[in-house]
Formats: C-alpha cells, sequence, structure tokens
C-alpha cells in the first residue's frame, strides 16, 4: 500500500512539473514575457527590474529553474490587473466555487443516476428512448447557452431567480442546475450501460432465487456494482467540472475561480493566467491522488495489480 | 439496420451550404454596423418585420446574416482541428500500439494526463500567449482531441498486431514502418472516420465556448459563440440575439451526433461503449 500511494505521489509530481514546463515555455514563445507581464506603458525603469528579477539576461533553464524556484516557495507572480500576489488571488476566490460544486455534483447524481437505472430496466422501449433523448439533448446544448436560457426563463420571463452574483440559497438554484448538466448526460449513459452488463450477473439471479423483492435486487444489488465504473471515471469529472465553473461562473457573474480564469483571459492577466493553471493542476491531482488512494483501501485487486 | 438518419442528414446539408456559399446566401453584410436599425425583433415578433427575418443586435447586424456566416467559422474550425488533432491522435495510436514497450507506457501516461487535465485551459493560455486566431484555436481544439482518438486506435492496432497478415508481413521482411502504413492503416480507418463524425459535436461545443470566453476568433467576425456572449447582455430586452445562434449549435452538434451514432453502427459496431 505504501509503495501505491509512493508510485501515485512521485506520477502526481512529474505531472505538475510537465505542466508548469508547458506554462513556462508558451509564456516565453512569444517574445518578452515583460511584454505579458507588466501592464502597458510601464516605465522602463520597471522593465529592467522585472528582467532582472526573472533573471531574463540569463538563459532559458536558468530562467525556468528560478520560476520553480519561486513556485517552491509559494510565489507565482504577481497579477497585472489587481496589483497581488496570484497565489493569494486565486485562494481568496476558492471558497466561492466550492460553494456550489458539491450541490453541482448532488444535483447531477440526483438526475443522472436515477435516469440511468430507469433507462436500463426499460431498455429498448419508450421510456429507455426519451431517457436517451434527453442525454443526447444535454450533450449537444451547450452549456454556456443552457445558462444563458435559464436565466431569460426564470429570471427574464418569470422573475422567480436572480440572474447573477452571490447571495442567499436562490442565488444557487441556476448556476448550480448549469455546473451539474455538465455531469448528468454523462452519469445517466454509464450507469445504464454498468447496469445492463450487472444485471446479468450470476449475484442478481442469486438475490432474485433468495426472494428479494425487486427493488432491493435493483436499487441495491445491481446499482451498488453499476456504480464502479462511475466511480473510476472519477478523474474526467473532475476536470469537467473545472471546466463547467468557467463557463458557468462566466455566465453567472459568481466570484469563483472559474470566473477568475474568465477575467484573466479577457484582460490578458498573464501572470494570473499562469498561476491559475499551475495551481489548478494541483487541485486535480491532489483530488485524484486522495480519491485513488481511498479507492485502493477500499478495492484491493487496484493496489495489488 | 437502422433507418439512415434524414432529417440530421438534411440539417447537416443545409449548414455546410450556408457556409460555403454564405456571401450568395446572407441578405446583408455581417460586418457593417447600422446603429439606426438596432435591436430589431424577428419577424413574427411586434415591430419586427421581413427586412430582417431574424432581427437585428445592439449594433444593427442582421442577425441571419451573422448566422450564416457564423456556420462557415464552425465548420471550417471543426474540419481544420479534426485532421490536425485527430491527426495527431491517430499516429500516435499505431505507434504506441504497434510498437508498444515503453513507448506504448510512456504514450500512454500522456493521454491520461491529458483526460485528466482541462484542455480548455491551455487552449485559453494559447489564446493569450499567441493572440486569438483561427491557427490557436485549431491547435487548441486538437489538444482536445488527439488523446481521445489515441486511446481508440491504439487499442485496435493491440488486437490488428496479432493477426495473421501481420505476422506474414512481417516474415517476408517488411519494415515495421510498412507495417504501420500498409497494413495497419487501412485497417483503422472505419475507426477513424467513425471518431472523427462522433467528435465533431466535441469541436464545435468547444469553438463556441472557447470564443464565449473571449480566446475565439476576434470580433467583428462573426460566430455562434460570440455572438451568444454579445447578445447575453440585452438578453431582457433582445433575447433572439443571443438564444438563436444557441439553438443552430444545438440542431448542427445533435445532428452531427445523430449521424455519427448511424455511421458507427454501420461501420463498426464494435464500438458502441463509445
Amino acid at each position: 500500500m505504501k509503495r501505491y500511494i509512493v508510485h501515485r505521489l512521485l506520477q502526481g509530481v512529474v505531472l505538475l512539473f510537465l505542466v508548469a514546463a508547458i506554462v513556462f515555455f508558451l509564456g516565453r514563445l512569444t517574445g518578452n514575457p515583460v511584454d505579458l507581464m507588466l501592464p502597458e506603458g510601464s516605465p522602463p525603469e520597471d522593465r529592467v527590474a522585472m528582467t532582472q528579477a526573472l533573471g531574463l539576461d540569463g538563459s532559458l533553464l536558468h530562467q525556468f529553474l528560478i520560476f520553480i524556484g519561486n513556485a517552491l516557495h509559494g510565489d507565482l507572480g504577481m497579477s497585472i490587473r489587481m496589483r497581488e500576489p496570484t497565489v493569494d488571488v486565486f485562494f481568496s476566490r476558492l471558497p466561492n466555487t466550492l460553494a456550489i460544486i458539491p450541490w453541482a455534483i448532488l444535483f447531477a447524481v440526483a438526475v443522472g443516476i436515477p435516469l440511468g437505472v430507469v433507462a436500463a430496466l426499460n431498455r429498448g422501449n419508450i421510456v429507455d428512448r426519451a431517457a436517451g433523448a434527453v442525454a443526447v439533448l444535454g450533450i449537444a446544448t451547450p452549456s454556456f447557452w443552457l445558462g444563458v436560457v435559464l436565466i431569460f426563463v426564470f429570471s427574464v420571463q418569470l422573475g422567480w431567480l436572480p440572474s447573477g452574483r452571490m447571495g442567499g440559497p436562490d442565488h444557487y438554484v441556476l448556476p448550480v442546475i448549469t455546473l451539474g448538466s455538465f455531469l448528468i448526460a454523462g452519469f445517466m449513459r454509464l450507469v445504464r450501460s454498468s447496469m445492463l452488463d450487472v444485471m446479468g450477473g450470476e449475484f442478481v439471479k442469486l438475490a432474485r432465487i433468495k426472494g428479494l423483492s425487486e427493488a432491493a435486487v435493483v436499487w441495491k444489488h445491481c446499482l451498488r456494482n453499476a456504480l464502479i465504473p462511475v466511480l473510476t471515471l472519477w478523474g474526467v469529472f473532475v476536470g469537467n467540472l473545472i471546466t463547467g465553473a468557467i463557463v458557468t461562473e462566466t455566465v453567472f457573474a459568481w466570484p469563483g475561480i472559474g470566473r477568475l480564469t474568465y477575467e484573466a483571459v479577457i484582460y490578458r492577466d498573464f501572470p494570473l493566467l499562469q498561476a491559475i493553471i499551475i495551481l489548478k493542476a494541483m487541485l486535480i491531482l491532489s483530488i485524484n491522488l486522495a480519491v485513488d488512494i481511498l479507492y485502493a483501501y477500499v478495492d484491493p485487486r487496484i493496489r495489488l495489480a | 439496420m437502422r433507418r439512415a438518419p434524414w432529417i440530421p442528414i438534411c440539417l447537416i446539408s443545409i449548414m455546410v451550404c450556408m457556409a460555403l456559399f454564405a456571401p450568395l446566401l446572407a441578405p446583408y453584410s455581417p460586418i457593417d454596423q447600422a446603429l439606426r436599425e438596432k435591436l430589431i425583433p424577428p419577424f413574427w415578433m411586434e415591430g419586427g418585420g421581413m427586412s430582417h427575418i431574424l432581427g437585428t443586435d445592439a449594433f444593427g447586424r442582421d442577425v441571419l446574416s451573422r448566422l450564416i456566416y457564423g456556420a462557415r467559422v464552425s465548420l471550417l474550425v471543426a474540419l481544420l482541428a479534426l485532421i490536425a488533432g485527430g491527426g495527431v491522435g491517430l499516429v500516435i495510436g499505431i505507434v504506441a500500439g504497434y510498437i508498444g514497450g515503453a513507448l506504448d507506457n510512456l504514450l500512454m501516461r500522456l493521454v491520461d494526463a491529458a483526460f485528466t487535465f482541462p484542455a480548455i485551459l491551455f487552449a485559453l493560455l494559447l489564446a493569450v500567449t499567441m493572440g486569438q486566431g483561427i491557427g490557436t484555436l485549431v491547435i487548441a481544439i486538437s489538444l482536445l482531441l488527439w488523446a481521445s482518438f489515441a486511446r481508440v486506435i491504439r487499442g485496435e492496432v493491440l488486437t490488428l498486431r496479432q493477426r495473421d497478415f501481420v505476422a506474414l508481413a512481417k516474415v517476408r521482411g517488411c519494415s515495421s514502418l510498412r507495417i504501420m502504413l500498409t497494413h495497419i492503416l487501412p485497417n483503422v480507418l472505419n475507426t477513424f472516420l467513425v471518431l472523427v463524425t462522433l467528435n465533431i459535436g466535441v469541436v464545435i461545443i468547444a469553438e463556441a465556448s472557447l470564443s464565449f470566453l473571449g480566446a475565439g476568433i476576434p470580433p467583428p467576425t462573426p460566430t455562434w459563440g460570440l455572438m451568444i456572449s454579445e447578445g447575453r447582455g440585452r438578453i431582457a430586452d433582445a433575447w433572439w440575439v443571443a438564444l438563436i445562434p444557441g439553438i443552430a449549435i444545438t440542431l448542427l452538434v445533435l445532428s452531427v451526433n445523430l449521424f455519427g451514432d448511424w455511421l458507427r453502427d454501420r461501420l463498426d459496431p464494435q464500438l458502441r461503449q463509445l
């Protein structure tokens, strides 16, 4: 078990290093990075000072080492627009994103999983087709547009819900639905196909022979086993949520790390964007690592493989 | 055998014609502003008329004309990104699957990494560092595609490699490169074609999302994502500017996906799980 954890940890460090290298070299690719890092019209002294601070008079490798060294000390540069350390900006916005993510997952689970189960139970008939149509339509609808439609219907036309910004519980409804929609179709399809695999199993027959009620067979015996593939794809879903948060928070003016990413792009705040990408990579890798380790504890087949 | 999906095929053809013949079809310029005619509603609403069938936006530009020209950008970017990203994935998949060993291991690790790390972040970074444009957009979207292509093609190559005709070619003294090109490649082209069709929708949505986030093709070139982005601020008094392009995206993506499902069932039923 220890070996497994160490192995995974090393893998994570290598990946993070790779991400940092890509971000760094992309920033250098386009000429003088000082142009990307300083606001327009900065005095020449600032340029000289920054050139020296970043070691830009040295070799590219030297610059990279300085960049990594600073990063290890928790310094990923200053945001151009906010004139604050990028790391501080990121962590001050992170809680706002974490405030909607659990609700979005809960919403996606509550809708996607039952839909998948019902579709599998009614394989081929009209219920399955209807559930399939929902999934197909869900995949074809761009989520940022879905957000705009929700605002149009529930805020503008009906006036039931606020159209954006943080606030009371009513402010959460539309962003949570939009963000959750990134996962629903995926959950549904996955649960449906793995339910179909599981339902033919011997243990399901046994459960029926034992005389268990149909509900117990389906929701307890089948679903529990059908959820395993959903859990193994956890990493992909975390990535989806990070992408989804950018779009959702942009549509609803939600002050989290997704909206921060959008702001970094439209204001061309390169140091901020660079820091956001590295910090998000760290976030994704640590969540995946935690889930994998938890998973290895639960299922010995994984840690022994 | 399922019937061919005629409605999606018609819709796709219409969109392709829109893209090809945009200058002939569009009643107005998609870029010229006419501030006196701004925010005219579509013809079925009060105040609308047949001169601007789908209304105008906040700068007085005809929504229908922008929609028609927007199809150009969407389809062109989709085509280029699928060639670039799909091509890279195809090569990596064949090489990893056929050569195997440490190289395969390394490449598949990269594929795993690409799956966990959201490609959109690199796409945004590219837009900021390289500047917005069609080239940047195509590279950015290719990053989103190659990994899934590589993974599926590799799986296919792993089984192909065990087949007798490959062993025979080896005995005859063919080089690895020759085997990959003349024996493996033609056998994975069906799968490749199915993957391409199944991913058109992914690419179109990615392009629209990047345009929406201000990292696509710069204004005033009309793209569907940009139209939604520009229109969402006026959603209260001019909903058509933001909602109509979204309907176009949904219809197009829905059509290509249904067409792709059908093609998959015809050409490569084993890919059902995708």
